[in-house]
């Protein structure tokens, strides 16, 4: 039989002896390892004074982006909200009047684009639907809060400002294997 | 009624319930710490410096819950559980004696609240009316798994008494007195009784962790097979007042073992120093808050460490295991004194 | 001391009513804990320290824990216990009162009690318990003891499957 694992042990059931059933020494043992645990390193880290690393796929925070003109890219065509599987994501279209060709760059535009942050999982399926390259999943962490109505991300939170310089850097996460994988048809989800 | 022991019994008194309220309190901070520290956490570090405030704010939020009473239980007995159990949890630290006596004065204050001539038993007395506590609420919440954990209380109690029991009867065997002032004030020095009866405390020791409901006999409220066990109908204060009971039984079982076992008060070579007597009463308290202090977190080490029984490995122990070396240990003791006591 | 005496034996007679009266076994139980706990003040009014503490351990820490025990087990509740005929009811009562007439009988001449040893402030604590056991009524304790032994080997064998 192939083991699964290297640390199995095979489990049989013969009589113990009686220095196992007077259990002490094996309790004794026991509390050695617990107490060597006492004192040693502490795997925790504390969040707030401390942060960890993210990997360099960690999925946070949405963004829709702005083009280099800081125009919006979504053009409310709805693929994202038809990939989420938690169907987290709900917008109402709008037309673009003449002369906001400097806010969208489509002719359409989400006027209304609301995410529920408690139905979402961050699968990052919205971005791979998305084909104006319009909403990514970011490396920052969704705050808490004591009510559910925050957590309804409108506009005004996922859109990234106008001023280059506060753009929301998305580039750590789409590294050569992220792009090449979003670009195989395979794991393509609206076909 | 001499006036000045009236009131200085009184005030006693109200300080032995403080400490062993702040005891408890810190207690369940302890164990916290204790249980992260072993698995590699670090516990409640978020309150004040290092999480010392925890217990506060734990209090505060018991205080704050909604209080919940089941419509179908039946409501006197259900606040009647938790409150015999505190009750007798706090009764318990009456006999023990806590430091020597001290002299301001000219007069002689005993640091002992009561010296009853039959003190162990009364601590027994105590320990056997607090599972009332359990039973009477688990049966009142009228819920079936609160009902499995009074019954197992139950059983699990008055089993382990008779090995607690038997195993204190070698001891009063050595010592001659039932009265624990007596007791401590024969281990003077290093004559302390777990060298005269080491299997006996291993006994009283198993039997403690059972009496107490600690793990790993914490079959009463086993949150892995019974939800809550006796307190799963709980909330509020009166969930509070079980968990604080608890803790309480902890400490005062800790001194109860520290007193029986490791010597109460008695500091070793202390007397050598030629400290002032007041110092040597005041030195010998803190030590044995250390012996306390210590036994508590043996009791806790062992919660950490060890998986819970399963009930018929509870009773089969208790049974077949302790009361039979009870008895073995009460034999050969008296064996060992009626032979030396005839040379 | 004496009001203390006239208190414990309120919560006595009052409680012992209560067992009686109450429709709820459990209830029953808690007021008999109660009467017995009265009890240990009673001894410890007489000085018998040992007596109360060993009262309180054995009846009320354990034999009353057992009681409680089966009651709780069997979930006694009032559609359970059959209703009892009236025929059955007025006999009972009458045995009752009888029974009562004739202890009041027995024991109207005997309110003069008089000890048959000197009230000694010692006696009831454990060494001179122990000594009175253990010298002057030395065989009826052991008899007790053969006797609860019989009672256990009993039980055992009531309680064993195929005996
Ligand atoms: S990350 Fe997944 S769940 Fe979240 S909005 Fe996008 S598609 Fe929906
Ligand atoms: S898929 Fe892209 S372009 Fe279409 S609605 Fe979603 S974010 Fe906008």
């Amino acid at each position: 039989m192939k083991l699964l694992t290297t640390r199995s042990k095979v489990v049989s059931d013969k009589k113990m002896t009686f220095l196992e059933r007077i259990y002490i020494p094996a309790i004794l043992k026991g509390m050695y390892i617990t107490i060597r645990h006492f004192f040693g390193k502490k795997a925790t880290i504390s969040y707030p004074e401390q942060k960890r690393e993210f990997s360099q796929v960690y999925r946070g925070q949405h963004v829709l982006k702005r083009d280099d003109q800081g125009r919006e890219r979504c053009t409310a065509c709805g693929l994202c909200a038809v990939a989420c599987p938690a169907e987290a994501i709900t917008m109402i279209a709008a037309e673009r009047k003449p002369g906001e060709e400097h806010l969208y760059r489509e002719e359409k535009y989400a006027a209304v684009y609301e995410i529920n942050m408690l139905r979402c999982i961050f699968c990052g399926d919205c971005e791979e639907a998305c084909p104006k390259d319009a909403i990514f999943l970011t490396d920052r962490i969704v705050a808490s809060d004591y009510k559910r109505k925050p957590f309804i991300y409108g506009k005004d939170i996922l859109v990234e400002p106008v001023d280059p310089d506060k753009r929301i850097d998305i580039s750590a996460r789409q590294t050569e294997s992220v792009l090449k994988f979003k670009q195989d048809k395979r794991f393509a989800h609206n076909k | 009624m001499d006036w000045t022991i009236l009131i200085y019994k009184t005030i006693f008194l109200f300080i032995i319930l403080f400490v062993t309220l702040l005891v408890a309190m810190y207690s369940t901070y302890g164990e916290r710490k204790v249980a992260a520290f072993m698995q590699d956490r670090r516990g409640p570090n978020r309150a004040g410096p290092f999480g010392l405030f925890q217990p506060l704010a734990d209090g505060v939020k018991m205080f704050m819950k909604e209080e919940i009473i089941p419509l179908t239980a039946n409501k006197k007995l259900f606040i009647l559980g938790p409150s015999i159990a505190m009750t007798t949890a706090l009764l318990t630290g009456v006999v023990i004696p806590w430091g020597a006596t001290l002299k301001i004065g000219g007069r002689e204050f005993s640091m002992q609240i009561a010296d009853l001539n039959i003190g162990i038993l009364y601590v027994f007395a105590m320990v056997s009316i607090g599972v009332y506590g359990i039973m009477i609420g688990g049966w009142a919440s009228n819920n079936k798994y609160a009902l499995y954990g009074a019954i197992r209380a139950a059983s699990q109690m008055i089993s382990y008494e008779l090995a607690m029991g038997m195993s204190i009867v070698a001891l009063i065997l050595t010592t001659g007195s039932l009265s624990l002032h007596e007791i401590v004030e024969q281990q003077q020095g290093m004559h302390w009784n777990i060298f005269y009866q080491p299997l006996g405390f291993l006994i009283f020791l198993t039997c403690a962790f059972a009496e107490t409901n600690r793990a790993p006999f914490d079959l009463p409220e086993c949150e892995t097979e019974l939800i809550g066990g006796y307190h799963t109908e709980y909330s509020s204060m009166k969930l509070g007042f079980y968990l604080f009971a608890e803790y309480i039984n902890m400490f005062v079982s800790s001194a109860v073992i520290a007193t029986l076992y490791f010597g109460g008060y008695n500091m070793p070579f202390i007397d050598q120093l030629g400290l002032s007597p007041n110092t040597v009463t005041l030195l010998g308290t803190a030590f044995f808050f250390l012996k306390i202090f210590g036994m508590i977190f043996l009791f806790m080490w062992i919660r950490w460490t060890l998986p819970r029984f399963r009930y018929d490995q509870l009773m089969n122990l208790g049974w077949k295991g302790l009361i039979p070396l009870a008895i073995f240990n009460i034999f050969v003791t008296g064996v060992y004194y009626f032979f030396t006591e005839l040379t | 001391m004496i009001f203390l005496f006239y208190m414990l034996s309120a919560i006595m007679i009052i409680s012992a009513l209560l067992v009686v009266f109450s429709k709820n076994p459990v209830n029953s139980v808690i007021y008999l804990i109660v009467c017995f706990l009265a009890m240990a003040g009673h001894y410890i009014l007489l000085n018998a320290q040992f007596l109360a503490v060993v009262h309180i351990i054995v009846y009320t820490g354990a034999i009353m824990v057992l009681f409680l025990f089966v009651i709780m087990l069997l979930n006694l509740n009032k559609a359970i216990i059959p209703q009892k005929s009236r025929v059955t009811r007025i006999s009972a009562v009458i045995t009752g009162g009888i029974f009562f007439l004739v202890l009041l009988a027995a024991t109207r001449q005997t309110f003069e009690i008089h000890a048959r040893y000197p009230f000694r402030g010692d006696i009831g604590l454990v060494s001179e318990v122990g000594n009175t056991l253990f010298h002057e009524f030395l065989l009826p304790f052991e008899m007790s003891s053969v006797l609860f032994i019989s009672a256990m080997v009993g039980a055992i064998m009531f309680g064993k499957k195929d005996a």
